[in-house]
């Protein structure tokens, strides 16, 4: 049944999202820390685990797919409605800030990327 | 015009699911034919979102973009938080517990690095631009940090409604240069693994900015950034009113 599959992914964010707000709560914080994050792992752990094998194959896997899939279109959507127009209207002041966070970031990925662990810089020099 | 104008408003998220595909068929089929496949469809269907989303703020005022047009109200709903982050767990299906064990650390680290470095670049602008006042610079950095962080830390330490307004512009600037800028760089930071991918996330940390950027890069590498850059904004609204605003508090 697919929706066995969307009821597994939705019980994921769900869970994920309540202990992303408590631990929001916990630290004093007006904001939910990592429940995506959070929700991603237990769907992880249930799609590695044959405990949850009858809610991830088959047809049940294909309606967690489903959504996969669907994650593009809704990400075009998601662009049509950020406030553009206020970003815009910001001035320079926010338009460097933001220009500038952005582009010393990108120079750090390649730098914080080493922190990974060595056996994948040893598979990537072999691959290459 | 009426009875269709009522059709599109009563079943508006089926709309937007009509709307957003012909735009994404224009899209690939621009990306196949005008760049030989050089600028992924989704980078360009991306782009014309930020566009419309553009010239709907300016003519309805606004803050939904294209979604404040009543007859595409259902973007809204298909854009929105909810169905981004179940798309986004979505993508989780299928990914292995050992490939997120290898950038364990480093994806830690990038998330406490992303928001201290773009929370001492928006405050060393605000500087620049002559602030003087701590509770504003702090506000102004956080907004570079995300367009959420921003206005939490503004009203946690009491800036004024300009200044958070500035500081969700800069966010907002930071969340579409992500979008529109990840395609481009991603050969030269090396982002083209599931690692980098998570270091990228914590860095950046703007969901929807890394969420569009790593789609219209490669959408193998979305849920790994997607992972470390949930955890971002939690950070940054726990620093900035805290320890960065003590901090900056000493220096001026």
């Amino acid at each position: 049944m697919i929706v066995y599959g969307v009821a597994l992914l939705s019980v994921c964010l769900i869970l994920g999202m309540i202990i992303g707000e408590t631990l929001g709560v916990l630290l004093g914080v007006d904001a939910n820390v990592g429940g995506v994050g959070i929700a991603m792992l237990f769907l992880v752990f249930a799609s590695n685990s044959d405990l949850f094998r009858s809610l991830t194959e088959d047809a049940a896997g294909s309606g967690i797919k489903f959504w996969s899939a669907m994650y593009i279109p809704i990400v075009v959507a998601m662009a049509a409605r950020q406030n553009v127009a206020a970003a815009v209207d910001g001035g320079f002041l926010a338009l460097l800030a933001g220009v500038a966070a952005v582009v010393v970031s990108f120079a750090l990925v390649p730098v914080l990327s080493k922190l990974s662990s060595p056996q994948v810089v040893a598979d990537n020099e072999e691959a290459n | 015009m009426e009875i269709l104008e009522t059709v599109f408003v009563r079943n508006n998220l089926i709309v937007a699911f009509a709307v957003v595909g012909v735009t994404i068929w224009v899209s690939y089929f621009l990306a196949d034919k005008l760049t030989q496949g050089r600028i992924h469809g989704s980078a360009i269907a991306i782009a014309l979102g930020l566009l419309a989303a553009y010239f709907g703020g300016v003519a309805t005022g606004g803050n939904t973009g294209v979604a404040d047009v009543a007859l595409l109200s259902g973007i809204g709903l298909m854009g929105g938080g909810m169905m981004r982050d179940f798309a986004i767990v979505a993508t989780a299906f299928g990914v292995h517990m050992s490939e997120l064990k290898k950038a364990g650390l480093a994806g830690v680290v990038s998330i406490f690095a992303g928001v201290i470095v773009s929370f001492i670049v928006g405050a060393a602008i605000a500087v620049m631009f002559g602030y003087t006042d701590a509770a504003e610079i702090t506000t102004i950095g956080a907004g570079a940090v995300t367009y959420i962080v921003g206005p939490v830390t503004g009203e946690a330490i009491g800036a004024s409604d300009a200044v958070i307004t500035l500081s969700v512009a800069a966010g907002l600037v930071k969340s579409i240069l992500v979008m529109i800028g990840t395609p481009l760089v991603a050969r030269f930071i090396g982002l083209d693994n599931p690692q980098s991918a998570m270091v990228f996330g914590g860095l950046m940390g703007t969901t929807s900015g890394v969420a569009a950027g790593l789609a219209a890069t490669d959408p193998k590498l979305v849920p790994y950034g997607a992972m470390t850059a949930t955890f971002y904004t939690g950070v940054g609204c726990l620093l900035g009113p805290s320890i960065l605003f003590f901090i900056v508090s000493g220096m001026f």
